[in-house]
């Protein structure tokens, strides 16, 4: 039977020959991954179960990033209880305050290979498809049963795979091409789907690139962003994971594939405007919007990629006196790896704050939170109303090159233009 | 089920319905008093026990929090009815106890201040003021059967037993 990516990953998980859309699998759990703010509910859930031992503690992965370091008496309290799980069940698979976001962290420590089912407490877990993984975000109950149980039901979904054509012209990028994809088919337009990024263009791109794609279908709907493992996906993994895998492709007469084609020839930089994800213009069409806050960083836009391209961009430039700007390499190799090449001096220079690797004002839950008025531009995926403080606030999404050029100006502006 | 309907719209979201700063706290009755902060900060006080949140398409999307849930269950909300729903905000309330109704269309007929019943067996919605009924999907048995008992927890622990 032809199969796409998702069926044949979730039948094997499922010990079965064949899984089709819309069946309900019993799926074993190659990865279960929580961290420091949804961690708490999920070890509470699983007490309550009242199962002594997690089913494979080499299997759990647990990573502090959203309150790190801790910035309130409750978060202190929340990483006691979780670096007491974390003992009390043997995990070693435990990055605790320094390491940087989940999303990074995992595929930087060889925990994502091909293949795998992979959840976390975490709608951006969809991030690891980009090397071919089936990785979703679920609850803490849902954790919770993991953890008791090893094993999730999932309904097997239909896959939309976006056939992503053409060159990408200059400062457009992998956020720009995604944005695009969300504005067209709206914030629903994937739900329950598993979205197959393909095409030339995203051959092209690197693994980077790719877990940008595959870290926003969750803002379509997705259940699971997907790309299939070529020769980089391998070179990424290599020296990360000893773990062995097997690489699966999707058929391309599977029943279940519904392909749209997306054209990027002609792509210019794209901004999500608020409150939604999916209200996506051309720079063009929003460039001059005043700003008070830029945030560089995230599980979308904090790799050492988007670090060079904003350095560069910034380099001998001040940042314009009205703006603050937040730099947060997405984890501690991106922070060594942009402190060794100059990045970071070039950001503190420019007058930027660069704090250690967290999930910093995304969720509006720790650091750089925005007040009544105030407009933030963001690389992150969220721009919902009250995500990054106050529900007066409004936030615009977009690359990493058109959140510097803005920090220059203090105003939403077309890198090109720099 | 009986109670007053609360309207909200379309792709009402995880950060609205409870925003990231308070997810350090999981006991749901503190939730509660934050719960759907960003569109109504006085929505907490004016609802009550057994009341209905009715929402438009894509009600929930965005985070995985299952503080969302919980901050409506908190809230005393007895269930969700929307167009369509997100879907791990689904499972999610599913798993915490908490019915989410399907039913398109279901924000053109109603509104905040409507009294409705809502029958779960036959899959019926009926405003009280004028007897029209409105269908929504029923659930499959089994979800049907971890909400009689209070969630999924309660239902596992049953099973194990």
């Amino acid at each position: 039977m032809s199969m796409t990516m998702a069926e044949k990953i979730l039948a094997k998980a499922a010990g079965k020959k064949e899984s089709s859309a819309g069946e309900i699998v019993m799926a074993n759990i190659d990865v279960a991954m929580t961290h420091d703010l949804t961690g708490p509910l999920s070890v509470e859930s699983f007490k309550k179960i009242g199962v002594p031992r997690v089913w494979d503690p080499e299997k759990v992965v647990v990573v502090f990033d959203h309150q790190v370091p801790a910035d309130s008496l409750d978060a202190a309290n929340n990483h006691l209880l979780m670096r007491q799980f974390v003992k009390e069940q043997g995990i070693n698979n435990f990055y605790d305050v320094r390491e940087g976001v989940c999303h990074q962290v995992l595929p930087e420590k060889g925990h994502v290979v091909p293949g795998e089912v992979i959840v976390g407490t975490d709608s951006h877990t969809c991030t690891h498809g980009a090397l071919g993984a089936f990785s979703t975000g679920i609850g803490s109950t849902d954790m919770a049963m993991v953890f008791s149980t090893g094993e999730l039901w999932f309904k097997v979904p239909e896959t939309i795979r976006f056939e992503v054509e053409g060159t990408l012209k200059n400062h457009v990028y992998a956020k720009d091409v995604v944005l695009n994809i969300i504005g067209q088919i709206g914030a629903d337009g994937a739900t329950y789907k598993a979205c197959e990024f393909a095409g030339e263009t995203v051959k092209d791109m690197n693994v980077s690139d790719r877990m940008v794609l595959c870290n926003m279908a969750i803002e379509m709907g997705g259940k699971t962003g997907l790309v299939e493992p070529d020769d980089k996906t391998k070179q990424y993994i290599k020296g990360r994971s000893n773990k062995t895998y097997e690489i699966m492709k999707s058929d391309m007469d599977a029943e279940s594939l519904q392909t749209m084609h997306i054209d990027v020839n002609q792509l210019e930089p794209q901004i999500a405007c608020p409150h939604h994800v999916d209200n996506v213009k051309p720079v063009s069409d929003v460039s001059g919007i005043e700003i008070d806050q830029i945030f560089l960083g995230s599980c979308t836009n904090g790799r050492i990629s988007d670090l060079r391209t904003a350095a560069q961009i910034l380099k001998g430039k001040t940042i314009a006196s009205e703006v603050r700007m937040l730099v947060i390499p997405a984890s501690r190799e991106i922070y060594t790896k942009a402190l060794d090449e100059g990045l970071i001096k070039i950001f503190v220079d420019s007058g930027a704050l660069v704090t250690n690797p967290c999930c910093g004002p995304c969720l509006g839950g720790h650091v750089g939170l925005i007040g009544p008025g105030e407009v933030s531009l963001s690389t992150s995926n969220r721009n919902f109303r009250g995500r990054q403080g106050s529900p007066e606030a409004e936030v615009y999404l977009s690359s990493a090159a058109v959140a510097a050029s803005s920090a220059i100006t203090g105003k939403i502006t077309d890198p090109r233009e720099i | 089920m009986e109670g007053n309907v609360w309207k909200f719209g379309d792709d009402i979201d995880t950060d609205i319905i409870i925003p990231g700063r308070y997810l350090v706290v999981i006991d749901p009755k503190e939730l509660a008093k934050h719960v759907m902060e960003g569109l109504d900060p006085e929505f907490h006080e004016k609802v009550n026990e057994g009341d209905f949140i009715v929402g438009g398409k894509n009600f929930g999307c965005g985070s995985s929090r299952e503080h969302a849930p919980l901050a409506l269950k908190g809230a005393g909300i007895s269930a969700v009815i929307a167009e369509s729903f997100a879907r791990i905000f689904y499972r999610n309330s599913i798993n915490v106890g908490i019915p989410l109704l399907e039913a398109p269309g279901i924000s053109n007929h109603l509104d905040t201040g409507d009294k409705i019943e809502i029958d779960m067996d036959k899959g019926i919605i009926r405003k009280l003021k004028t007897g029209e009924e409105y269908e929504f999907q029923k659930l499959p048995e089994f979800m049907l059967e971890i909400l009689n008992k209070g969630g999924l927890i309660p239902y596992v622990k049953e099973q194990m037993k």
